[in-house]
């Protein structure tokens, strides 16, 4: 068995530790002895979707966001939404979060479209929210990660929030909502890196992807020993931080 | 002299320097300079301007603490009287703290040069304030985001800064690291540069704590000839044809010696010098040849150059070596991926089996965000077989990642809080043996506590 995971734009929105969220990914198939590969597709590259199980999509510095929303135009954004609609699995962090909804506006410039998969849309607010952060989520239990952005995201009628925010200040700082989900698709601000901290939602994502490719139902449980001591000791300090 | 106002700031911070270390509160190396500069808002502007041979600023990412003491050393080995920032507190309040300590009650500076380190979101002001006659750019790497906003934003106010100094001025930057090339080539300061010519010592490809792989002229990616470290290397641009600057001061015969030393020749033909440096790993090697190309721009003769950087002991915490109950801790400091991972590489690269601590805190001044653990190539210590702890107030995070680094879970022993870690590490090391502690910024502050109530280390303001 074999999962490939697909590192969307890798080469340039590369921040803030992403690269543990596609190293857990990885980790965790290959200790249930499944091989997993890792890709990057970079712009002007065309996307094959039945060659990747699982797609990731990190944050970015302003300078590299821009040349990354104009090549989701048209094919490969299309592509790439159809990939989504048919449940394939993804996390999506940060500036990839912003642009799976319809565009994130940055402050005194032009829209930046996305691909609209979310119900969602995103705008530069004035303040920058840095921190440690809890959620609630409905699907994952609790969630710990770190924000650091001053994008703000607002969530449409027929969106589903990831969770609650208990410590911190999520999508906008205003709903106490953090994150999106929908299908097998999972955007959100949550650095730290999210995964390796958060076992559950990684699981998901390969659970996600095993049943697509190999009609696989269950999950072969893994010890997470440290990953639950690094979790409480997150909750810990968003607990005496914030 | 007739500055009432400046006397006064000067004799305030004076006094609060010495009433903070009598009450036993720390070093009191920037509360003076806070007091200092609300009594007189220009007192940096004005003491700076009166060192007869001006001043010298040091910034970059990595290795400013380093270079700018062995700097020091060679200047005051020159016999020079030499103004430093020697605590590291290299924040304006800090700087002029060490301003205010090192003048007499009527402003006369005590040494005839000044040496500033400077924390890389403070360099505008400071350079703006002191004008300094060199500026000494080392690197720019990603580095506590969280506290700076985006790296791209200090570059630009970096770029802004450089293209306000005028012909009079010099800067000096490693032209190996292709952001410094670019945001100094518009400044209308000269420019001196110096980086490796050669050396043996190479990456494969970029590590993915590395940042600047883009051409900042046109856009393009960035092609290495050779890639040193991080994304320090010999570059060029395919579409524009931008690349590395001609070095004026090229390091060559680069040879380092496990976690000992390391060797190079600086410049080629009768002018070449060969330094010899008791410092660990290339990055150091980065700072020597920083050290020494500043203090041959400065006009300083090669043999004392020479002598002092073979005589120098590293800096506060870089390295160090102590005692405790017969065995022998080494402490490394780590701050960055980049730091990080050349402790890491250098530990590797000797195939060391000495237990090893890892001790990561998340205050302000270690970089809250702890993703940066992700960014660092911790599956260098997969290839060696050292049991591994992790400590700190994100020991947990430390050990995650060392578990997805693909070491197995069974060498790696999470201890948490330090205060108990310490001795917990410390009886885990058999008698006799070296053992290796890698803290962040606080917990080795920390660190240096426990181990002075111990007895075992002075604290490094008694120095």
């Amino acid at each position: 068995m074999k999962l490939t995971i697909c590192w969307l734009y890798g080469d340039t929105m590369n921040i803030y530790g992403d690269r543990g969220n596609v190293l857990a990914l990885a980790q965790r198939a290959r200790w249930r002895g499944i091989e997993a590969e890792i890709t990057t597709l970079g712009v002007g590259q065309a996307l094959d979707p039945d060659a990747v199980d699982i797609y990731f999509w990190g944050g970015g510095q302003d300078r590299e966001q821009i040349p990354v929303s104009s090549d989701i135009q048209g094919e490969k954004g299309t592509v790439l939404r159809q990939s989504l609609e048919d449940g394939a699995p993804m996390l999506a962090v940060c500036g990839g979060y912003q642009l799976l909804g319809t565009h994130y506006h940055p402050y005194g410039e032009a829209k930046l479209p996305g691909i609209g998969f979310f119900d969602a849309w995103s705008e530069a607010g004035p303040e920058r929210f840095i921190g440690n952060v809890v959620v609630d989520s409905d699907r994952f239990g609790s969630l710990v990660g770190f924000e650091n952005h001053s994008g703000l995201t607002y969530l449409g009628p027929t969106a589903e929030a990831l969770g609650r925010v208990r410590i911190g200040r999520g999508n906008n700082g205003k709903d106490g909502q953090e994150g999106c989900v929908r299908n097998n698709a999972v955007g959100c601000y949550l650095h730290g890196a999210l995964l390796p901290k958060n076992p559950a939602v990684t699981d998901f994502l390969i659970q996600a992807a095993l049943q697509r490719r190999y009609d696989i139902q269950e999950l072969e449980p893994l010890a997470d020993d440290l990953e639950v001591i690094a979790h409480a000791e997150a909750i810990r300090r968003a607990e005496v931080t914030r | 002299m007739g500055d009432f106002r400046l006397g006064l700031a000067i004799a305030a911070g004076k006094m609060s320097a010495l009433s903070i270390r009598r009450l036993g509160r720390g070093g009191g190396t920037a509360l003076p300079g806070v007091v200092s500069n609300a009594l007189d808002h220009d007192i940096l502007d004005k003491l700076a301007a009166r060192v007869p041979g001006g001043c010298v600023v040091v910034a970059g990412t990595n290795g400013k603490t380093t270079t700018s003491r062995i700097l020091a050393e060679i200047l005051e080995r020159s016999g020079l009287g030499v103004i430093h920032n020697r605590s590291g507190s290299n924040l304006v309040r800090g700087i002029t703290a060490a301003f205010t300590e090192q003048v007499s009650l009527s402003g006369v500076p005590s040494g005839q040069i000044a040496v500033i380190e400077t924390d890389e979101a403070a360099l505008p002001e400071i350079v703006r304030r002191t004008k300094p006659r060199l500026i000494v750019l080392l690197n720019l790497f990603r580095d506590q985001l969280d506290r700076y906003g985006e790296l791209d934003s200090i570059a630009r106010s970096w770029k802004e800064t450089l293209n306000t100094l005028d012909p009079s001025q010099t800067i000096l930057i490693n032209a190996d690291d292709p952001t410094l090339a670019a945001i100094s080539e518009d400044s209308p300061a000269r420019r001196l540069s110096f980086g490796f010519a050669e050396c043996q010592y190479t990456l494969d490809h970029l590590p993915h704590a590395a940042d600047s792989a883009i051409c900042r002229r046109c856009g393009a990616s960035l092609v290495y000839d050779e890639l040193y470290l991080s994304h320090l290397g010999d570059y060029h641009c395919e579409q524009c044809g931008y690349q590395r600057p001609a070095l004026d001061y090229g390091a060559r015969e680069i040879q380092l010696h496990g976690l000992d030393s390391g060797e190079l020749t600086l410049g080629i033909g009768d002018d070449a010098l060969h330094l010899d440096a008791s410092l660990p790993g290339l990055y150091n090697l980065y700072n020597v040849a920083g050290a020494a190309a500043t203090a041959l721009t400065l006009g300083m003769p090669s043999w004392v150059v020479q002598a002092a950087i073979g005589e120098f002991k590293a800096a506060f915490g870089r390295i160090e070596r102590v005692e405790i109950e017969n065995r022998h801790l080494v402490l490394v400091l780590i701050k960055n991926p980049t730091g990080f991972n050349e402790v890491l590489r250098t530990l590797a690269m000797s195939e060391m089996v000495d237990p090893v601590m890892i001790v990561i805190n998340d205050l302000d001044a270690d970089g809250r965000d702890v993703s940066w653990l992700w960014d660092v190539d911790a599956e260098h210590l997969a290839e060696v077989e050292a049991p591994l702890s992790t400590a700190g107030i994100r020991s947990g995070d430390m050990a995650v990642r060392l578990k997805y680094a693909g070491i197995p879970e069974s060498r790696i022993t999470p201890l948490g809080d330090l205060d108990t870690a310490l001795d917990r590490f410390v009886e885990s090391v058999p008698e006799g043996r070296t053992a290796f502690i890698l803290p962040t910024y606080t917990a080795m502050l920390r660190l240096r506590e426990l181990l002075h109530k111990r007895g075992v280390v002075e604290m490094f303001w008694e120095t």
